[in-house]
């Protein structure tokens, strides 16, 4: 790879992660917490990003996943007294064996069998969280405000000599795993995994032909997106201090392909631009009217008006803007 | 009568052009072949024609410029048989035979089936039967009784003889010239198998890599040295 | 025995619905290879469209009935021709967040319109039951399997007996050969799309009075009505039909005889029913095993 092509996604990291560093300094605390979330839908996507923008494979039930990772963390949390940073890595591996798991029949199917297959799993969920309610507290679901296993929450802990407020806290947790998630996600992707990974999502007879293990990798890409959406689940549990059936709704599952596809697959920035998208879209939309169901409209035509003007999202957009400079560049050069 | 004009027609898939400007013509009446290797532009030049794909350059129609897609051109009276036969595998005969005649007003399509089949009677039989269960050879004979269900004014065939058994082809071309004879029917033919396809037609063309590279009466391209050496085998 | 068959007769009604729907979607699927998962809102909105013509208009229930499935036909028709046609050449992926932001713009437009209340809607069918056979019917349920049968039959005259049906069917299975003989396959399409938009609203009209007319209404019926297209296979008509009353009449029977299923977990059944049969034959049982061509 030349050096122009890896100095560039690196630069962009850097500067994301010092902007990241950077701002709660300046920013309220609850733009903070709106912020953190960001980060724990990113880490989403990131998942997400791997499934579908690099094998193809549709998704419409990733919420199911980040619903197993956010039980994982409350009843490991409530029940059994664990810390909560602890609980992350194991939600990620609960959800990330699930996930792993469905992969294996979901070979049989393809498109839009696997997005239907896939939204059936999203609906269902909060019924099975209800029928399980030994395990998950049922409707009532588990609450984790104020216990002692979640940092922050009671009072400020403290980081390297800093105090830091619960919302503060989050950020800083949810980002900074998100950019090791994204470090990671990038060595994945780089070399013949990568490379095997897009060859499937471009032809996957061709792949086949060419030794490709079409089921190792399409069952790898959903564990480890699954394993992703776990985390992110983690984290949304802690966030939120409260987890219930409704907390994981269908909703979800749709807003975090809908941020996949605006956002744009593959770039760090098209990932960030849908996270951003996901957290502010209700926001956004109740601006411009606050009368019930205008917010729906307004995303909807939104949403299907991207699909005309940016069908390649955020990324797209970008990128097209980076073949536009360069051509006036060498224009201006030549 | 020119039935069919082509004037310097190109036509391109994405980035790659497959015709260079293609001109040729068509009288009323005429069986014409065209002829060449594989990949030398013969079907793009019909998929021209008949506006399945994009083409620039003049075609001229009965007298009138042809534009339009392929909807447009059955209306005016052109059949085209694709590569490939085109039947509706899932439709029995009978429907297949009725989608022939769409663009035809009238009421009953009874009468249209009639004369068709004299040419095929063993349609009758099988109309019940699902097109995609025929042989090769059927559905390659169902294919033009579809396209004589629209009374057109020109027939484009298109690889009549791929797949198909050497005594199947001898008689859809056999079916081709007495059409030609007896009503009159207006063929261009597109072939690559030159020797019968000589044998059929009045005239023909070979093409070259999108181009016209000879044209003549079928006599003479059949005594013509590299004619028989590239595509007749002697 | 008498129970047992008026539970069955109850899922066939039940079912007929489902079946209406899930007819709407394999309509699509099979002419233009789409998944439609606004299908149930674009249902509700026709239903809300009868409902507020019989109630604040004071149109009879009939005639409401029939402008609705105008209006519908002429919306779907019209959601294909400037929806779904411009993105038909993108990846699969945007066609699926275009229907889903329909799925989300149209469910949000009936509550601004019509705001979230749940309202009780009359049915057309007076009240009441007939014996037949010794089993006490509700005449609600037979004029629901009635009506969906007879759009079904009056469907099947389209397609296997006029030229429009025929055409239809034509643009659906091979387009490119379909335009060689003259027709327009675009509209077809459109066409189809319309169709399926009116079959939504008669089942989102024959479900309303029993399970009243909220914006999310047809939420549950769709997740049914995949169970049943996938269960009859996704491109099979017939399959829809027959899916769908299976579905009802199963539901029903495992609703009421097995308690751990009970009122609750039907939903959960159905996707259980659709997570299956996409493993284990993912055409269904009409479906056709789709060739791959290398």
């Amino acid at each position: 790879m030349s050096l122009r092509r890896t100095l560039v996604p690196v630069l962009s990291f850097v500067a994301l992660a010092v902007v990241v560093a950077v701002v709660p300094l300046v920013v309220s605390e609850f733009r903070a917490q709106e912020l953190a979330y960001v980060a724990i839908y990113l880490i989403a996507i990131i998942g997400l990003n791997v499934l579908t923008g690099y094998t193809g494979q549709i998704s419409l039930g990733h919420g199911a996943f980040m619903a197993l990772g956010g039980y994982t963390t409350a009843i490991l949390m409530a029940d059994h007294g664990v810390k909560d940073i602890w609980t992350i890595p194991l939600a990620g591996l609960v959800a990330g064996v699930a996930g792993f798991l469905f992969g294996i029949p979901a070979l049989r199917l393809s498109g839009l069998y696997l997005a239907l297959a896939t939204f059936a799993i999203a609906v269902s969920m909060p019924a099975v969280i209800k029928r399980f309610e030994g395990f998950t507290g049922g409707g009532t679901g588990i609450n984790l405000f104020g216990i002692p296993e979640l940092t922050a929450s009671l009072t400020p802990v403290s980081i390297l000599g800093r105090e830091l407020a619960f919302n503060d806290w989050l950020y800083y947790l949810s980002w900074s795993i998100a950019l090791v998630g994204y470090v990671v996600a990038w060595l994945l992707l780089r070399g013949r995994t990568g490379l095997a990974l897009r060859a499937v999502r471009d032809s996957e007879t061709a792949a086949q032909s060419s030794g490709v293990s079409l089921a190792r990798y399409k069952t790898l890409a959903f564990g480890v997106s699954a394993a992703y959406a776990g985390v992110a689940g983690s984290l949304f549990a802690i966030a939120t201090t409260y987890v219930n059936p409704d907390t994981f709704p269908v909703a979800l599952s749709i807003l975090l392909l809908v941020g996949v596809v605006v956002g744009g697959l593959g770039s760090l920035v098209g990932l960030v631009a849908g996270a951003v998208f996901i957290q502010f879209l209700p926001t956004w939309s109740q601006e411009v009217s606050k009368s019930p169901g205008a917010p729906s409209v307004v995303s909807g035509a939104l949403l299907i008006a991207l699909m005309f003007v940016l069908p390649m999202g955020v990324a797209g957009l970008v990128e097209r803007l980076r073949l536009l400079t360069r051509r006036i560049y060498h224009r201006s050069g030549a | 009568m020119s039935l069919l004009e082509l004037d310097a027609v190109e036509a391109r898939y994405g980035p790659v052009q497959a015709l260079h400007g293609i001109t040729l013509e068509v009288a009323e009446g005429e069986v014409v072949a065209v002829l060449g290797a594989n990949g030398a532009g013969k079907t793009t030049t019909l998929r021209a024609i008949s506006g399945t794909v994009r083409r620039s350059g003049h075609i001229r129609f009965a007298g009138k410029p042809l534009r339009g897609g392929p909807e447009a051109v059955a209306r005016a009276g052109i059949a085209h048989v694709p590569e490939g036969r085109g039947t509706f595998t899932e439709l029995t005969v009978h429907e297949n035979l009725r989608l022939g005649a769409y663009t035809r007003r009238e009421r009953s399509v009874r009468a249209d089936v009639d004369r068709v089949s004299e040419w095929f009677p063993w349609l009758h039989e099988r109309a019940g039967q699902q097109a995609g269960t025929l042989s090769g050879g059927e559905q390659q004979m169902l294919a033009v009784a579809r396209a004589l269900m629209a009374r057109p004014k020109l027939l484009l065939l298109d690889e009549p003889s791929l797949g198909l058994a050497p005594m199947v082809v001898r008689e859809i071309f056999r079916i081709v010239r007495e059409l030609n004879e007896r009503e009159g029917l207006t063929v261009l033919v597109v072939e690559q198998d030159a020797r019968i396809a000589l044998r059929t037609a009045a005239r023909a063309y070979v093409l070259e890599v999108g181009r016209v590279a000879l044209a003549g009466p079928s006599e003479e391209l059949q005594e013509n040295e590299s004619v028989r050496r590239s595509y007749l085998g002697y | 025995m008498a129970d047992f068959l008026q539970q069955v007769v109850a899922g066939l009604a039940s079912g007929s619905i489902y079946a209406a729907l899930a007819l709407a979607l394999v309509l699509i699927h099979r002419a233009t290879g789409v998944i439609n998962f606004a299908q149930g809102e674009m249902a509700t909105l026709s239903t809300y469209i009868a409902w507020t013509l019989t109630t604040n208009h004071g149109w009879g229930y009939w005639p409401a009935f029939a402008f609705t499935l105008a209006v519908s036909f002429l919306g779907g028709a019209g959601v294909h021709q400037a929806i779904i046609r411009p993105n038909e050449k993108g990846s699969l992926l945007r066609v699926v967040i275009v229907t889903i932001g329909l799925l989300i713009f149209v469910n949000g437009l009936v509550t601004l319109i019509w705001g979230g209340e749940v309202r009780a809607v009359q049915s057309p069918f007076p009240a009441g039951t007939t014996e037949i056979a010794g089993v006490a019917i509700t005449t609600a349920d037979i004029g629901t399997i009635a009506v969906v049968l007879a759009t079904v039959a009056a469907l099947w005259a389209l397609f296997q007996y006029t030229k429009l049906g025929l055409a239809m069917r034509a643009a659906a299975v091979n387009p490119a050969e379909a335009r060689l003989v003259g027709v327009r396959v675009t509209w077809m399409l459109s066409l189809g799309w319309g169709l399926a938009a009116a079959l939504g609203a008669v089942a989102g009209m024959l479900a309303a009075p029993s399970v009243f007319l909220d914006p999310n209404l047809m939420a549950a019926l769709l997740i049914y009505a995949f169970a049943a297209a996938v269960l009859g296979g996704i491109d099979s008509p017939v399959g829809a039909v027959v899916g769908g009353l299976t579905l009802g009449v199963g539901l029903n029977l495992i609703g009421t005889y097995v308690d751990f299923v009970g009122a609750d977990l039907r939903l959960p059944v159905a996707l259980l029913v659709i997570l299956v049969v996409l493993l284990v034959k993912p055409t269904g049982i009409f479906g056709k095993a789709e060739v791959r061509r290398v």
